[in-house]
């Protein structure tokens, strides 16, 4: 392999396929089915294996938020065959409130640990950090192996927990004790709970595997010449969130474990003074808090939802420049604000508890520190918006995602204002004006960033395209739909209509909102059925799609795009190449063959500042 | 039945959206990558402008249907100094909004692919970095200075006079408890609960300042213009008290007392009126998931004058009486109920 073979922009898909055949055999070893692709050690399978479970989970998670929707579209209907598919819980072909519960903890459970975690972060960091740093695969491919396998353990026993006879937690997917704790104060908190806890357990030892295994690379295995502020910023937001995962899963973990002891150890860390009314005993449990579980569950739950939004501010701002044909705009900028971010993180989660009895001075301290995050947010927003001005902007699917993840982000961060003053949190805490703006400002945004990264990797994950038409119908419903879904909940939410709530009938002051309600249900399953079209677009497109004939089909400068189109384990046939450049030198003078971009793998030309 | 029509017609849509999915992929293939592409800029940079002003329609006309049914009048103190924060956080936000969102639309829009332009190489620029720092920094600024002044207000010491009233969430409903002549509440123990005895809080009957304790759980009675001061307890899991009408919300968490105060500033009649709708009626809501009733865990607050109050007051016998009734004879009782009377409507002149 002499470098004079070594690929540049020049890939030809000859040249490439034969780089491709040499690739195996650099790396000879004997493949079978299963090492290949079940205990797979190469970091690209493991992708793989992260987004199709999260594909399953976030498809498992959707028809339950579709069921749930139902029941609050439609509180008087009754729809047989739910009982054909729900049996006891949708008693007479209406969800039983157990069931709803259920359905609405299970849901946020999956969306917010097994898919925008498990699956964000998980398929993300695994495919781009070797790529796009230039390593031939993790620091240890066994320890990522088994991250997989931890999180597909910790899913098969979440899914077990939806069979069992009291059926799964239904305490709200934060299960604040003693409702978690005490099965005789609701059915969910019984053997479901159990199994909750048991698949957080192995989620956390999944998370950890993984993010240690992502910090060690990044931080060790870079090519020659990848200094840190080369980097991509993909590789910058996948560093930080492995570190608030590695920092915030364990305090979760211990939380878990001592909730664990109060239900079956008699302890009392979170219960005391409790009297239940079904059984009418008193507990012998004294001088246990219930607001420790809240502090503990928040300093994960808080940078939680950094952990979710990173990747994706990561992957937007790398698709953004891209089809922008401009560099990223104030990239030390960027990272000093995802450096920001991963500070204040673990200095806010008290504002979600506002109105628990906290310390009213303890309370303003995290107001302050609550809306500090929104200045490293607004420079962040700020530089998205000039990346885009005189660009020469291509809308592929994934520039559209990225766009409209902007628009998201912007419109939820904003409601971030409000819930994080604590006046204003009073009147709005656990009403629908939360749930608005953290669907907007980490769900549906989330969402917005893992598709632009999944439209924009597909080629090199697959060495085929997705069909672009499915791609701008998938967009165009999927953007509009969210906002029509969770804009008018903020109505919802001013007028002080609580949460959680399974009909809202019997309440004069929340009764007004019953046409709405049908509405947002009835966008809700359309934006459903369109997710299912994208997860047939994928599947189809693996096996059908348009192959890719070039190496760099976006015209990217990262190194991902130097490997053959379809790279074998270890990546790169011959030599890692070396890297002169930062990533975005894109619309820059000097590019050579009238190119508007130049690879990371470029020497600097003679009159080229280091950048 | 009409389920499986639903799903067919659904099938239908998917079947004909991926077979013009499959054939326009074969155009574009026909009409040369370039082509394509350039379409696809067209129409999606169109779509973006067509997004934008939509939008902004919608926006209006989603205030316009609900701004009538959101945020009525509030009916206490703090509820409108909460009121006018929220208006002060709409109108900053709703600028920045209107501002960032105009301008990712217009730039997607008018910056779309042009094979005639090239990219504007700007890494950074410090100025307009520093700018977009600083001025977030002093509009939250702003806010958080607002906030917090209101914020400690709410949350600062209950007024003297502020009536002092009891209230323990359950599954799922509520208890009130009033300190009687006394101004005292007795003490209590959870494991002294009995439902079946009628001592659902588990009071004390050593401790002889719970006699004159009122329970009651059908609704919880103020005094317009009066502050009061709620003590919060839960006998189960975590509840909360939330009232829409007075803004006010407060965790109830088992063994920790939580408190908050407010001043009510209509009666329920007058709120009758000014809402125009005669079934108006103070709801207490949980708001913190409590189990499987949770969504049905309402109080109901009587606003009312001092008189009315006094009336009232007159009529309710203390827990302690109610319990002893079963175990020996009335006699005795009488004289406690008349006190309670007298204390009551003594306590309201004094607040006067």
């Amino acid at each position: 392999m002499s470098t004079d073979l070594s690929i540049h922009e020049h890939g030809e898909a000859v040249v490439a396929h034969d780089l491709h055949d040499a690739g195996h055999e650099a790396h000879h070893h004997k493949e079978t089915f299963i090492t290949k692709y079940v205990f797979s050690q190469d970091h690209k399978m493991i992708c793989k294996q992260f987004l199709i479970t999260g594909m399953i989970w976030a498809i498992l998670g959707g028809l339950m938020s579709v069921l749930f929707r139902l029941q609050l579209g439609y509180p008087d209907s009754t729809f047989p065959w739910l009982e054909d598919i729900m049996g006891k819980w949708a008693k007479g072909g209406k969800i039983q409130p157990e069931a709803y519960y259920a359905l609405i903890t299970m849901h946020g459970t999956v969306l917010v640990f097994f898919v925008l975690t498990g699956g964000l972060s998980g398929t993300f960091a695994n495919f781009l950090i070797p790529l796009q740093i230039g390593a031939r695969d993790m620091a240890s491919p066994f320890l990522n192996m088994l991250s997989y396998w931890f999180f597909w353990m910790a899913s098969v026993v979440m899914i077990t927990s939806l069979f069992i006879e009291t059926g799964p937690a239904s305490g709200g997917w934060t299960s604040y004790p003693p409702l978690s704790a005490l099965g005789d104060a609701s059915v969910g908190s019984q053997a479901g709970m159990d199994f909750w806890i048991a698949a957080m357990a192995l989620f956390v030892v999944s998370s950890l595997l993984g993010g240690l295994n992502y910090i060690t690379t990044i931080l060790n295995m870079r090519t020659k010449g990848m200094s840190m502020t080369r980097l991509p910023l993909t590789i910058w937001a996948l560093f930080f969130t492995a570190i608030l995962g590695v920092l915030s899963f364990p305090v979760l973990l211990s939380g878990l474990i001592l909730l664990l002891f109060d239900r079956h150890g008699g302890t009392s860390f979170y219960l005391s003074d409790i009297f239940i009314s079904s059984t009418q005993k008193p507990l012998p449990n004294e001088g246990g808090s219930p607001i420790l579980f809240q502090h503990l569950f928040w300093f994960l739950g808080h940078p939680e939802v950094y952990i979710i939004i990173l990747p994706a501010m990561g992957l937007v701002s790398e698709v953004m420049a891209i089809n922008s044909r401009k560099p990223i705009f104030g990239y030390m900028a960027m990272i000093g604000s995802l450096f920001a971010i991963t500070i204040l993180a673990f200095l806010v989660w008290a504002h979600h508890m506002f109105v628990t009895g906290l310390n009213p001075f303890l309370g303003s301290v995290f107001v302050l520190l609550t809306l500090l995050i929104a200045v490293p947010s607004a420079i962040k927003v700020f530089n998205w918006l000039t990346t885009l001005w005189r660009g020469n902007i291509r809308f592929t699917p994934a520039m559209l995602f990225a766009i409209g993840f902007v628009s998201m982000f912007i419109s939820g961060g904003l409601t971030g204002v409000f819930l994080g003053n604590s006046t204003l949190d009073i009147h709005l805490h656990d009403t629908y004006f939360i749930v608005a703006h953290f669907h907007i400002v980490m769900g549906v945004s989330a969402f917005m960033g893992m598709f632009c990264g999944v439209y924009h990797w597909f080629p090199k994950m697959y060495g085929r395209y997705l069909n672009n038409t499915m791609a701008y119908i998938h967009f165009w419903v999927t953007f509009a739909g969210a906002y029509l879904i969770f804009w008018p909940m903020h109505y919802e939410g001013l007028a002080g209509m609580p949460r959680r709530y399974l009909d809202y009938s019997g309440w004069s002051s929340f009764n007004q909102f019953v046409e709405l309600n049908r509405f947002i249900s009835t966008v809700a399953m359309i934006v459903f059925a369109v997710q299912i079209m994208f997860v047939f677009n994928f599947f189809y497109s693996i096996f059908k799609g348009r192959k890719v004939t070039t190496q760099n089909p976006w015209q990217a400068n990262t190194l991902e795009w130097t490997t053959p189109i379809r790279p074998g384990h270890g990546n790169w046939p011959g030599e890692i190449p070396e890297v002169h450049r930062w990533a975005y030198d894109y619309g820059k003078d000097g590019a050579k063959d009238g190119k508007d971009f130049i690879l990371q793998t470029e020497p600097l030309g003679a009159d080229e500042q280091h950048h | 039945m009409s389920t499986y029509f639903l799903l067919a017609i659904l099938l239908l849509g998917f079947i004909i959206t991926f077979q013009i999915a499959k054939a326009s992929e074969y155009v574009g293939i026909l009409k040369g990558e370039k082509k394509n592409n350039e379409q696809n800029n067209r129409i999606n940079g169109f779509l973006m402008i067509i997004f934008l002003v939509l939008g902004l329609i919608g926006v209006y006309v989603c205030n316009e249907v609900f701004k009538a049914r959101i945020l009525g009048k509030s009916a206490s103190d703090h509820g409108e100094k909460i009121d006018l924060m929220m208006s002060i956080t709409i109108v900053i936000t709703g600028i920045v909004f209107i501002i960032t969102q105009v301008l990712l639309f217009w730039f997607a829009f008018k910056y779309q692919y042009s094979e005639k332009r090239k990219g504007y190489y700007f890494p950074h620029n410090n100025q307009l970095e520093l700018i977009w720092t600083v001025v977030p920094a002093i509009a939250l600024t702003v806010l958080v200075g607002f906030g917090l002044r209101y914020w400690f207000q709410i949350t600062g010491e209950a007024p003297k006079n502020a009536a002092l009233i009891e209230i323990t969430g359950k599954q799922f409903n509520w208890i009130y408890r009033y300190p009687g002549k006394d101004e005292v509440f007795g003490k209590k123990y959870y494991k002294n609960i009995n439902d079946a005895e009628n001592n659902s809080l588990g009071l004390l009957w050593d401790d002889e300042k719970s006699h004159d304790d009122i329970v009651v759980s059908s609704a919880m009675v103020l005094v317009v213009n009066q502050p009061v001061k709620l003590i919060i307890n839960s006998r189960d899991v975590i509840h909360d008290v939330g009232i829409v009408a007075f803004r006010m919300k407060m965790d109830a968490v088992p063994g920790t007392p939580t408190t908050m105060w407010f001043t009510p500033k209509y009666t329920t009649e007058e709120m009758k009126k000014m809402t125009n709708n005669p079934d108006f009626e103070y709801e207490i809501s949980c708001d913190q998931m409590c189990g499987k009733g949770h969504f049905s865990m309402k109080g109901i607050i009587q606003v009312v004058t001092a008189e009315e109050f006094v009336l009232w007051r007159a009529k309710q016998v203390p827990n302690y009486v109610l319990v002893m009734k079963d175990k020996m004879p009335a006699a005795a009782t009488d004289s406690v109920k008349t006190a309670v009377v007298t204390g009551a409507a003594g306590k309201l002149v004094a607040a006067k």
